[in-house]
């Protein structure tokens, strides 16, 4: 198992998930997010392509209301 | 009638009012304000999603990005790097290209960094990004932010969320006259009165969130700055009347018995 930072909580995935597996598991809709990775903002077409590692920081974001 | 069109960064807006999506109930209150508005374009904040919590609403389920445009802002952020964070995020999350951007300098009067602002705008810019700009009043940094190529210059009224209305109309005439890119009035109207004087001074649009979202009825209040909004434009475009110092009979005073 991978223990990762997903938006400040501590959170364990399997071993070698990508970024596009954590979406499913949490349910979250690709379309409406984006995602930091390690700092780096990771494009929606590599999320299938990006896997996670043990320390891994995830920022998954999203828009809400403000003025 | 020359038609009156509202264009920032080549998008045509139907309204001269902007909307704040924040401070509602709930959702359905903040999707029918904005109905009520006529607003085409409201902001928006970028924020973590709540992991734990996958019922909690969206605010994309009440809104539909597609149907309105979304005007991502960057609330919060008091130094360049966030900002700047938070809006390419931003762009990936849908591919805006159209931001506000503004940076804090203090958490009390929640004041605009201007040298932060200068420097993010200038980034931005550089990365393709159409920036609007919440600013302070400054005649000299707004013409610079402009130089810089915002794409609209955003001074405030008073503070963010204050409701003390225009505090400073000597310098936003200033700003209106100096200005080759729209001035929207951001921060500070406390009610619709302040919606159309502001328009009726010239400005090119007002953007309104704590003063709809604060009123006792919001749906109406978003109604009445519609309104008001309307009502300045025209008024400005109409041209007022002379002031003068003496009366003038509005009835004419030949025929007189």
């Amino acid at each position: 198992m991978a223990k990762i930072q997903l938006n400040g909580k501590k959170v364990t995935i399997k071993p070698n998930a990508t970024i596009y597996e954590l979406l499913e598991k949490f349910k979250l809709n690709s379309k409406k997010v984006a995602i930091e990775h390690n700092g780096t903002i990771i494009p929606k077409s590599n999320y299938k392509k990006k896997y996670l590692r043990n320390n891994d920081k995830l920022e998954v974001v999203h828009f809400i209301g403000g003025g | 009638m020359q038609k009156d069109i509202f264009k920032v960064a080549n998008k045509r807006l139907k309204s001269r009012l902007i909307v704040g999506t924040g401070k509602y109930k709930n959702f359905k209150e903040t999707a029918q304000a904005v109905k009520e508005s006529g607003a085409d374009m409201v902001t928006v904040a970028v924020r973590r999603v709540n992991i734990l919590d996958k019922k909690k609403p969206i605010l994309t389920d009440y809104l539909n990005p597609k149907k309105i445009i979304y005007l991502p802002n960057t609330a919060g952020c008091f130094t360049s790097e966030e900002a700047l964070r938070t809006l390419r995020l931003a762009r990936e999350m849908g591919g805006w290209k159209l931001v506000k951007l503004e940076v804090l300098g203090d958490k009390k009067t929640l004041y605009p960094n201007m040298i932060e602002t200068l420097k993010s705008t200038k980034i931005l810019v550089k990365e393709g990004f159409k920036v609007m700009v919440y600013c302070t009043d400054d005649i000299l940094l707004t013409k610079k932010l402009e130089d810089f190529g915002a794409s609209a210059i955003m001074p405030l009224a008073s503070p963010i969320g204050s409701g003390l209305g225009l505090q400073n109309k000597v310098n936003l005439s200033l700003i209106i006259k100096q200005s080759k890119v729209p001035v929207i009035v951001d921060a500070g109207i406390g009610t619709a009165s302040d919606a159309t004087i502001a328009m009726e001074m010239g400005c090119d649009g007002v953007l309104i969130n704590s003063a709809i979202a604060n009123s006792k009825n919001p749906i109406k209040m978003a109604r009445a700055f519609k309104n008001a909004v309307i009502s300045g434009r025209d008024s400005y475009l109409a041209g007022r009347m002379k002031k003068n110092y003496f009366a003038s009979p509005s009835s004419p005073t030949d025929g007189l018995i």
